[in-house]
């Protein structure tokens, strides 16, 4: 399984379409094969990475907000998306091969409760 | 958490004072409400922005707000961040998803809120869908003034095809072309469809004032600054804040002039008139002329840096004799406008007189031709426009003169030659006139490319799928 993940600091991005880094990596039996790839793109673009997910033949795609144009276009592309996920990108990745991610998961790892003051 | 009690009595849901039902009178309003702590982490939202989002309230708190709404504000620097910062509200408009995977536009109100004690409890965002208002404006605009400017020549579409990328950036624009071919239209256009469209579009004309009085005019002045000055003056740059300046006849601008335009370009501040303060403006510049800057530029009249840093984004708008296909577009147009005006029951003109009108070169361009329609429709005391009804001017010049449509005005000839029952009056009423128009140019086109449809959509500038239904509508299969 090929996976692609919007990423912004540690978090799976809010928003596709105003992502400008993604992570993509390979995955095998529940497990990472390689080095996972940390791309860093010229701008913002949900066109772009929608080329880019066809290009790197993708299988999985996880990402936070996305527009149902670009999520209509992957899905069309045999992409499966993930969307509306919340929180640190890692654990959305392990929660993915474990198929524990669900569109509109709020990890646990995205509550900060120590910072409600 | 520990609980305080403020007299402002909101810093999150446990602090609200227990009389008090702010959550309940929050949840009744028709604006999504969102408070954050000074992290940026949720605090609470109202039901409004629950139903707009999809999160029930409960489960996000300790989230990033970023998260919960997906708005593109972080792409506008920050304006969270900036309401914590200051003790000011700030208003931004912007968007966001929703639940249904749909783009919002938002208005957001972000005001910082603060302790009795003067700490910083975080801010509070309001989110107003403004769908609505977006619509009634594309309503009452129309795209951007766009549809003010006539014409389906190639030469214009190219330049329609121009419009929204000009739109986008804030880069200066330079429109050249004739007098009369719509340069001020299609600045509007510009500034219309751009984000600025909001704030004012002013127009200076370089060449109507003397320099003393233009550079007053632009950069303002301050009281005393010279005889007369009575009181400070803003200036065009000033007034033009957030907007667009447009600069037409910048061709006509003096030397020390442009050196001050260039600086405000340059550093987007300047000295009003007289003034020891700078004023900072956030204005973007389209520039017009007539004139040939690169020429001028040659002649040493005309600053080289200027021109360059005018010159980004330039659209040239080709005179109405290189707009053969747009001439009787812009006839039928300028008669229709002008009998409903002047409630005239004209339909429209005798051969010999478009026969005429064509063989015009038009050296004011569509202003000129506007006019004259004007001046026609004044004239004429019944249904038919004909030569005698043209300003006397131009029959005159037209004596000996080559046609300036020469392809229009074969159709006109051939018009003009064909039997009687074609004589009398121009065969283009004025209701559903473009597709009487629309067919003599695909029939014009047709001939000149002898029948071959790939170039004859070639010469219209369409594609052939669009010729093939077009020649099916008018029927000419």
């Amino acid at each position: 399984m090929k996976i692609l993940i919007t990423i912004q600091n540690d978090e799976v991005a809010p928003r596709f379409d105003l992502t400008s880094e993604i992570l993509i990596t390979e995955t095998e039996a529940g497990k990472i094969i390689g080095e996972p790839r940390i791309i860093l793109l010229t701008g913002s673009s949900g066109e772009d990475i929608c080329a880019l997910a066809t290009k790197e033949n993708i299988t999985l795609l996880i990402c936070g907000g996305i527009e149902d144009a670009h999520y209509q276009y992957l899905k069309w592309k045999k992409i499966q998306v993930i969307d509306w996920v919340i929180g640190p990108y890692e654990q959305a990745l392990h929660s993915a091969m474990t198929n524990d991610l669900k569109s509109g998961a709020i990890l646990s790892g995205a509550h900060t409760p120590g910072e409600q003051s | 958490m520990a609980k305080k009690k403020t007299r402002a009595g909101i810093q999150s849901k446990a602090f609200l004072p227990s009389k008090l039902d702010v959550i309940s009178f929050l949840d009744t309003m028709t604006l999504g409400v969102l408070f954050v702590n000074p992290t940026g982490r949720v605090l609470l939202i109202n039901r409004y922005l629950e139903a707009l989002t999809g999160y029930n309230r409960e489960d996000i708190v300790g989230v990033h707000g970023e998260n919960v709404i997906r708005s593109n504000l972080p792409t506008m620097g920050d304006p969270i961040g900036k309401a914590l910062d200051s003790d000011a509200a700030l208003t931004v408009e912007g968007d966001i998803l929703n639940q249904s995977r749909k783009k919002i536009p938002i208005r957001f109100t972000i005001s910082p809120l603060k302790l009795t004690t003067g700490k910083k409890a975080g801010a509070i965002i309001i989110l107003e869908d403004i769908s609505l208002l977006r619509d009634l404006d594309s309503k009452i605009h129309g795209f951007s003034g766009q549809e003010k400017i006539i014409g389906h020549s190639p030469q214009i579409q190219e330049i329609f095809e121009l419009l929204p990328i000009a739109a986008r950036t804030d880069a200066s624009v330079l429109i050249t072309g004739e007098t009369g071919t719509g340069k001020d239209l299609f600045a509007e256009a510009i500034h219309k469809s751009s984000k600025r469209s909001r704030y004012p579009f002013i127009k200076v004309n370089c060449g109507a004032l003397p320099e003393s009085l233009l550079e007053s005019e632009l950069f303002g002045h301050v009281r005393g600054a010279f005889t007369g000055a009575d009181k400070d003056k803003p200036g065009m740059f000033r007034l033009a804040h957030g907007g667009t300046l447009f600069l037409t006849e910048i061709g006509d601008l003096s030397l020390p002039l442009q050196v001050k335009i260039l600086t405000v370009l340059d550093d987007k501040e300047f000295f009003p008139v007289g003034g020891s303060k700078k004023v900072s403006v956030d204005v973007r510049i389209i520039a017009a002329t007539h004139r040939d800057l690169g020429e001028l530029v040659r002649q040493g009249k005309f600053r080289e840096d200027l021109y360059y840093r005018l010159n980004v984004l330039r659209l040239h708008l080709p005179p109405l004799r290189e707009r053969e296909d747009d001439f009787r577009l812009l006839l039928d147009h300028f008669l229709r406008e002008f009998k409903e005006n002047l409630h005239k029951t004209i339909k429209g003109f005798n051969t010999a007189c478009i026969k005429a009108l064509s063989a015009y070169n038009y050296p004011g361009n569509i202003r000129e031709l506007r006019n004259i329609v004007e001046y026609a429709v004044n004239v004429c005391p019944d249904e038919t426009i004909r030569p005698e009804h043209l300003p006397k001017s131009i029959l005159a010049l037209l004596q000996g003169q080559p046609s300036a449509f020469t392809q229009t005005d074969q159709g006109s000839l051939e018009a003009a030659q064909a039997p009687a029952v074609n004589t009398n009056v121009f065969t283009m009423p004025v209701p559903g006139g473009w597709g009487e128009v629309e067919k003599g140019l695909i029939l014009k086109a047709l001939t000149k490319s002898g029948g071959n449809r790939s170039r004859t959509a070639d010469l219209l500038g369409w594609s052939r799928s669009k010729l093939w239904r077009k020649i099916k509508q008018h029927g000419l299969e």
